[in-house]
């Protein structure tokens, strides 16, 4: 593995009440956070594919991670999402390397399919602050009641010399959805969008 | 005797491979688990609050055996554990303190009994209050090795009338234990401090 991983932290939210009502089955999201050495850091370099390598790894080994932590097949995974915080020494472009050119299709493959756009974001941090890592339908965008995010924040990372990188994902929408939209079940799946 | 009212459960496992030294070969792992629960005393003064213990001690089986679950089923690898609270801002610090006795129960009975006092925190605060829960030695105090912290906290919770009791267990030590003291393997087992 080319990633020099520092630790991984993996949170798992399950929602029984919301609002007072009961939530049956209850609602459940993952997120899987890795804190890996910047290869990049107090440097510009203009080519880096070594963290887009790393994007590679972290797709599949991250979204497995939250396939696990939730106890699902992978066929059963709703929305996801993905998000980086890079430390004060490396460069907001090292979080678009890791996330966008190659991160996307091994974690397509942990949680089956995967026609849509993983939502993501991005920003340069420091430790504890918290990341919010935005969550979608993983086969049609445009599936209002699977928009959501969670938080993860690591009291130790990242460290200046390091990034933040997760990956989130559910086996359900947010807990009482009714801000209409295209439904879950409506979805066809075949353009990523609807 | 109010009932248990659980409107969350949240689970948190931190998997540690180096910090700046040698990596190890087998990662530490450290796993919270956190319940939201409504304070059935919150906005105002009750006396009597001592007999909702023992309705706290399936919750604390209940979320021991999800610990070692988190941690992989095998309750034999934890070495490390700890408790704590956060109470909700119509609550007092004294609601937190009804976790000591239940808390250390379900951990006790999930692990096949243990000898060292359950290290703990509490306070008081409003949702995305961090507690810092401390971690220590299941059979002896004293093993300085064993001394560690993770920090818990959800973005939602505890809400003004609700209470967040956490437990937590790991697997060994700090990962570049170096600080000396009582050792593992010096542990007389006996009074739960040496």
């Amino acid at each position: 593995m080319k990633a020099a991983i520092r630790k991984i932290t993996v949170i798992v939210e399950e929602t029984h009440l919301e609002a007072g009502i009961a939530i049956k089955p209850t609602t459940r999201k993952a997120v899987a956070a890795a804190v890996l050495n910047n290869p990049y850091a107090g440097q510009f370099a203009e080519d880096l594919t070594e963290l887009i390598d790393i994007g590679a790894e972290l797709g599949g080994l991250l979204g497995e991670k939250c396939i696990q932590a939730l106890g699902i097949l992978p066929k059963d995974a709703e929305s996801y999402g993905k998000a980086a915080m890079v430390g004060e020494n490396g460069e907001l472009e090292h979080a678009a390397a890791l996330l966008h050119p190659k991160l996307g299709a091994p974690l397509r493959k942990a949680v089956e399919k995967g026609a849509a756009l993983v939502p993501s974001s991005k920003k340069m941090g420091s430790c504890g602050q918290p990341l919010d890592v935005p969550l979608g339908h993983k086969d049609a965008a445009f599936v209002r009641s699977h928009f959501d995010g969670i938080e993860v924040r690591i009291n130790d990372a990242p460290r200046a010399n390091e990034i933040l990188v997760a990956v989130a994902v559910t086996d359900s929408g947010r807990p009482l959805p009714r801000v209409g939209g295209l439904t879950a079940d409506a979805a066809k799946g075949l353009d990523g969008l609807r | 005797m109010p009932e248990v009212e659980i409107r969350k459960f949240v689970g948190f496992r931190e998997e540690v491979h180096h910090e700046g030294g040698p990596r190890a070969d087998i990662p530490l792992v450290r796993a919270a688990v956190m319940a939201v629960v409504s304070n059935p005393f919150a906005g105002r003064y009750v006396q009597d609050i001592a007999h909702w213990m023992s309705a706290l001690e399936p919750l604390s089986l209940e979320m021991s055996n999800r610990l070692i679950k988190v941690l992989g089923g095998d309750s034999s690898i934890v070495e490390s554990y700890g408790k704590g609270s956060i109470i909700g801002t119509a609550g007092e610090i004294e609601h937190g303190a009804l976790w000591h006795a239940p808390g250390g129960y379900g951990m006790r009975q999930a692990l096949g009994g243990t000898k060292a006092i359950v290290p703990s925190a509490k306070k008081v605060g409003p949702p995305g209050t961090r507690l810092d829960l401390p971690l220590a030695h299941i059979n002896a105090a004293y093993v300085r090795s064993h001394f560690d912290t993770m920090e818990i906290g959800l973005t939602d919770a505890p809400k003004s009338d609700e209470i967040c009791y956490i437990l937590g267990m790991g697997t060994g030590s700090r990962i570049h234990n170096r600080a000396k003291g009582l050792a593992v393997t010096d542990i007389i087992g006996e009074d739960g401090l040496r």
